[in-house]
């Protein structure tokens, strides 16, 4: 496991915010030099902590004014039935997320839609006849905030 | 909201599919000229389509290997219960997202642990003193299936 200093977790949570601040700007604002600052990046890059970049873009400007995340309980378990659902739900281009997990449900689920009988369209036509799918709950998003998380600690 | 032609969201679907795809690679994937991409870029950007560009950062080759997703529900009696919990909430840095919910669930809160020891530490000495949980249900992630957050334009 790579070792950080506080200028490698300021540099991370810095292209967290932001991934296209070159490498001298970042020197600038770190107090290191350009090839420093690069080396830096490529060895947080080398480790795996730096997995590429996502662009970040408006949803509700491109029409996606819902965000529902669902509680999906398979009916019937065993390795079939599982390959068979993470097939068919990861081709739905409305799922943004398919999450494995432990605890009330098997599968958390992030959906978009454009609005709310859209969501209605998706959950009976896709989600609904989903291979294996038995209780479903679902949670409207109403506000969401990413943070830096442990980088800071 | 924006509308979008046909070439915008030829480059905007290639945009989301590729982390690291240069000006170019994009222009020649949504078979148009760099010149031409870079323009609708900017125009995207100016008009607040594309907020910005974040580095995704993997937890796990920082040691982080448990990922929990606490779903709570808030005692609604007090008037403040939402703003003071996700006050408190904010001062706890494992904690990278901070969701609120119309549903069953209120709340949702993506805690990040090194391990089930250092899980059960933050569990037990910060959320539980967070104000006003009326009830906590945890899922634990196994496996990311699909994490692509890409809109389906």
């Amino acid at each position: 496991m790579i070792a950080l200093d506080d200028i490698d977790r300021r540099l991370l949570r810095a292209l967290s915010e932001d991934a296209r601040q070159t490498a001298g700007a970042l020197g600038r604002r770190f107090g290191l030099s350009q090839p420093a600052t690069w080396r830096r990046i490529k060895r947080l890059e080398e480790a795996g902590v730096l997995r590429g970049r996502r662009v970040r873009l408006n949803k509700e400007a491109l029409g996606f004014g819902v965000t529902v995340f669902l509680g999906v309980k398979l009916a019937t378990k065993g390795r079939v039935s599982l390959d068979d659902f993470e097939r068919a739900v990861t081709a739905i281009p409305e799922v943004q997320l398919v999450q494995h997990v432990l605890g009330l449900y098997d599968y958390r689920l992030r959906v978009v839609a454009r609005d709310l009988p859209d969501f209605e369209r998706v959950l009976r036509r896709r989600i609904m006849t989903l291979p294996g799918v038995g209780d479903v709950e679902a949670n409207v998003l109403l506000s969401e905030e990413r943070r830096p998380g442990p980088l800071g600690a | 909201m924006h509308d979008l032609d046909d070439a915008d969201r030829r480059l905007l679907r290639q945009l989301q599919a590729s982390e690291d795809a240069t000006v170019s690679d994009l222009a020649e994937r949504s078979g148009m000229s760099a010149g031409t991409a870079t323009r609708r870029l900017d125009r995207l950007e100016r008009a607040g389509v594309i907020e910005g560009y974040q580095a995704r950062i993997n937890y796990r080759a920082l040691g982080y290997e448990i990922e929990v997703s606490l779903r709570v529900t808030l005692d609604k009696t007090a008037t403040n219960a939402f703003d003071a919990f996700i006050a408190a909430a904010r001062d706890i840095p494992e904690i990278d997202e901070i969701q609120t919910f119309l549903g069953r669930v209120d709340v949702r809160l993506n805690v990040l642990a090194r391990d089930m020891a250092h899980y059960q530490e933050i569990y037990r000495a910060r959320i539980l003193n967070l104000p006003h949980i009326a009830d906590i249900e945890a899922l634990m992630l196994v496996a990311n299936v699909k994490n692509s957050e890409s809109l389906p334009l």
